[in-house]
């Protein structure tokens, strides 16, 4: 019985392995991997909550279930922009957190081989990279890999960055 | 020999032992107070019975070995019925034992193997056993109960008009295991009818008697209603059977009426009541719950549909106001299922009183009101453990030594009283003790001491004082014992009470008692709101905490520049006023306070005015908690979901006061 639960395990490991999706933020394409995501919906009403990181915008009703909502343009620092009825809620599950990733909005699925994807480069350490695991080459573009534990957890990434603002 | 294929089975058997050692917890303390088990005892022997069959069944043998050896205690209290029993003795062993069994029982919880090893209880048991034996009867019954016993059971057998039946069942040859074999036929028997003797006795805990049942059978004694044919059709199934010989000898006695058939008409009756419950898992609980929320939102969603302003839809308007009467009556169904009477929880408290009356020498009596009082199931486990710290607080610091109390002129039996209450849409629940009450003086010099003192000490109510001892590190005992003393505990309780949404006070008159006052919410998940909104946002406040809501006039505003605070005056009071624009951060209709609305909230007896834009109206909502990654935020307390499907903050107002 224990054997068959591993093979089906590694089967759907399979189906997800190496898929990509991808989105847009500004001109820059994204990708995070396909097994956080669960869902893709549309900009909903956003209920602001007080005492949060501004890149947090607030909280929404995904079918009774209450999820925060991040802005990842405020995330990585860009300028934000107004939401139109092309943005995207992206829900990742990252370990037992459930989080909406508003983005410009949502390209395609996209399988990049592991040998087509290679480290960060090491100079040039800008705020930004703390987030990108990986760069994935696809063609002759690149699609920036997203480190999902990192957007969400870190308790010190938020603290950090509140601290920041707040000195700001 | 044990094989955990099958999880549900220990599952069920955990909760099965638990519950019957809690059962058999109370009973046994009833007997104690009774002075007589005689009442309870035929509930004691189902208890035994029906754990040691399953232990023996589940393969945990020295548990069964030792529900045997307890059987046997109470199978001679039983058939005996010996005077001067020392019951404190008694119910002493059974704790100990019900102590031990509940601790195996967690070691099984948690996939090992039970550890203890019950040879010292057993022993025990053994002896106090023998005791009893010496003390009362002048027949000596030796150490096989088995015919002596059956004779003394005959004339009570023959008088409850049944038939009695001596069984010899011989199995086949090398089928092996015999001892089992034999208890599963005692297993098998004891659906049906009353087992009176057996031997060889020790079947289960002995392999040796394998062998002696091999070589000269299993004898078994026994009494049914049911006829020759049917105990002789049933015993025919047996596997492996090789021979069995069935004789009556003794008929039943029809005309006869005894209170034994009472009892068995009881028995009956009480297992009608057990059939007509089932346990169901708490989260499939609050699946139903969380699903009968979304269903009332959903409702909302249709029958306040923006699409459907301005048309005249008659019978829409009938179908869905009777849609809203049935969701109504499945929300408060649903409620009514998750609510609890507060009896285990304070039954629980008996056992604590009288091992703290052991302990510290002292009498105590423990009185319980009200204990019928349902509440929540989420309150109830987040009760269960202050109650007991304030239980132990009230016997050892509380109440005094007998001497003392005696000398004072108070009875020498101090008294602890448990009480519950619904009043209104909460539940209050007091622990009172008759005791020597607390010192101001001397709480109020500690404080002094520890730089507790927020305002002038003529200012403080009696009830902030002994607020104090809730303070982390407060104790006014000099001593530490076992139970208390060392300054932790009251603030825990009082957090473990303000996480379930309840507050404690305590009045005390020094010299006559101490009162400790919980009150509590009803529930957790479910309440009532008002809306209201400042600009684009709409937060939910508790109806519990309103007192009114008002315009403010322009001249009843009071500015105090050096603390830039401001204040009302209402009818002669003056009130702070709290802007929730500012609070929240966000962007209002209006900031002039003649202009919004001002409504007026209560916690912990402090009044304090809340500035909106707009009342928008009263709701119930579902109280939802904050996303974890949310984590706490000062003045809310939780969320909801609005009948337009979007997301509306709840306030937490004494969190809310506190924080600015």
């Amino acid at each position: 019985m224990a054997i068959s639960r591993d093979s089906g395990a590694e089967m759907e490991e399979d189906t997800q392995k190496d898929k990509y999706l991808t989105f847009l933020l500004d001109k820059d394409a994204y990708a995070i991997e396909i097994r956080y995501v669960t869902e893709i919906i549309g900009i909903q009403p956003i209920t602001e909550v007080p005492e949060m990181p501004d890149f947090i915008i607030g909280i929404i009703n995904l079918r009774g279930k209450i999820i925060p909502v991040m802005d990842v343009r405020l995330r990585f620092k860009k300028k934000p922009m107004a939401y139109n009825d092309r943005t995207c809620v992206i829900v990742i599950d990252v370990r037992d957190t459930t989080m909406g990733l508003i983005v410009d909005n949502v390209s395609e699925v996209l399988s990049i081989p592991d040998e087509n994807i290679v480290p960060p480069p090491e100079m040039n350490r800008g705020y930004e990279n703390t987030f990108i695991k990986a760069i994935g080459k696809v063609g002759s573009e690149v699609r920036l890999i997203l480190d999902c534990e990192k957007l969400i957890g870190g308790k010190d990434a938020v603290t950090s960055e509140a601290t920041e603002n707040s000195m700001r | 020999m044990r094989n955990f294929e099958n999880e549900h089975m220990v599952e069920m058997y955990v909760f099965e032992a638990l519950e019957l050692m809690s059962q058999l917890e109370m009973l046994a303390l009833t007997g104690e107070r009774g002075k007589s088990i005689e009442t309870n005892i035929h509930d004691i022997f189902r208890i035994m019975h029906t754990l040691k069959s399953s232990s023996a069944m589940m393969g945990f043998e020295s548990l069964a070995a030792l529900f045997h050896a307890m059987e046997d205690v109470f199978f001679y209290l039983r058939e005996n019925r010996p005077e001067n029993v020392d019951y404190s003795t008694l119910t002493d062993i059974v704790l100990r034992f019900t102590d031990l069994i509940m601790n195996e029982i967690n070691q099984i919880q948690a996939g090992n193997n039970p550890v203890g090893d019950p040879a010292c209880l057993m022993q025990e048991i053994g002896e106090f056993l023998s005791q009893l034996k010496n003390q009362s009867s002048p027949i000596d019954l030796g150490t096989t109960r088995a015919f002596h016993a059956g004779e003394s059971n005959g004339e009570a057998c023959h008088t409850q008009g049944k038939n009695r039946f001596k069984a010899f069942i011989l199995f086949e040859d090398g089928c092996e295991m015999e001892n089992i074999r034999a208890f599963s036929v005692l297993h098998n028997l004891e659906k049906v009818v009353e087992i009176i003797d057996y031997s060889p006795k020790d079947i289960i805990e002995n392999h040796q008697s394998a062998e002696v049942i091999r070589k000269s059978g299993f004898e078994v004694e026994f009494c049914s209603e049911l006829g020759m044919d049917d105990v002789k059709a049933i015993l025919s199934e047996t596997i492996f059977l090789k021979d069995l010989k069935l004789e009556l000898i003794e008929p039943r006695n029809k005309d006869d009426i005894s209170p034994g058939n009472d009892d068995t008409g009881r028995e009956d009756t009480k297992l009608t009541v057990k059939q007509s419950m089932i346990s169901v898992n708490v989260s499939k609980l609050d699946k139903l719950m969380d699903l009968v929320g979304e269903l009332v939102i959903a409702q909302a969603m249709v029958i306040q549909n923006p699409e459907l302003e301005g048309l005249s839809l008659n019978s829409f308007h009938k179908a869905s106001s009777q849609l809203q009467k049935l969701t109504n009556e499945l929300q408060d169904a649903v409620m009514s299922m998750r609510m609890v009477p507060l009896s285990a929880t304070f039954q629980k408290m008996h056992r604590i009183v009288r091992d703290m009356g052991k302990k510290l020498g002292k009498d105590l009596m423990l009185e319980l009101i009200g204990e019928e009082t349902e509440v929540d199931k989420h309150i109830i486990e987040r009760l269960s453990d202050p109650l007991i710290h304030l239980v132990r607080n009230a016997a050892d610091h509380g109440i005094e030594p007998a001497e003392e109390r005696v000398r004072i002129g108070k009875s020498p039996a101090g008294k602890i009283t448990l009480e519950a209450r619904n009043e209104g849409g909460d539940v209050w629940i007091f622990v009172k003790d008759d005791g020597r009450g607390m010192d101001k003086g001397k709480i109020l010099q500690k404080a002094k001491e520890k730089g507790l003192l927020t305002k002038p000490e003529r200012e403080l109510t009696d009830r902030e004082i002994y607020g104090f001892i809730f303070l982390p590190g407060f104790s006014t005992k000099d001593k530490v014992t076992e139970f208390s003393g060392r300054g932790v505990g009251m603030d825990v309780v009082n957090k473990n009470i303000e996480e379930i949404g309840g507050t404690v006070y305590v009045d005390s008159i020094y010299g006559v008692g101490t009162t400790v006052s919980i009150k509590i919410p009803l529930t957790l998940a479910i309440i009532d709101g008002m809306k209201v909104r400042v600009g684009k946002s709409v937060y939910i406040i508790p109806i519990t905490s309103i007192k009114e809501s008002f315009k403010a006039g322009a001249s009843a505003i009071i500015r105090d520049e050096a603390s830039n605070s401001e204040m009302i005056m209402l009818r002669g009071d003056c009130y702070p006023i709290i802007r929730l624009h500012e609070f929240f951060g966000t962007t209002p209709d209006t900031t002039n306070l003649d202009e919004g609305i001002m409504v007026v909230v209560e916690t912990d007896g402090r009044l304090t005015c809340l500035f909106a834009d707009e009342i928008l109206g009263v709701q119930q909502v579902v109280v939802k908690a904050l996303p974890k990654y949310v984590k706490k935020v000062n003045g809310i307390s939780g969320c909801t979901v609005m009948g337009n499907g979007t997301v509306s903050l709840i306030i937490d107002v004494s969190g809310l006061i506190d924080s600015s």
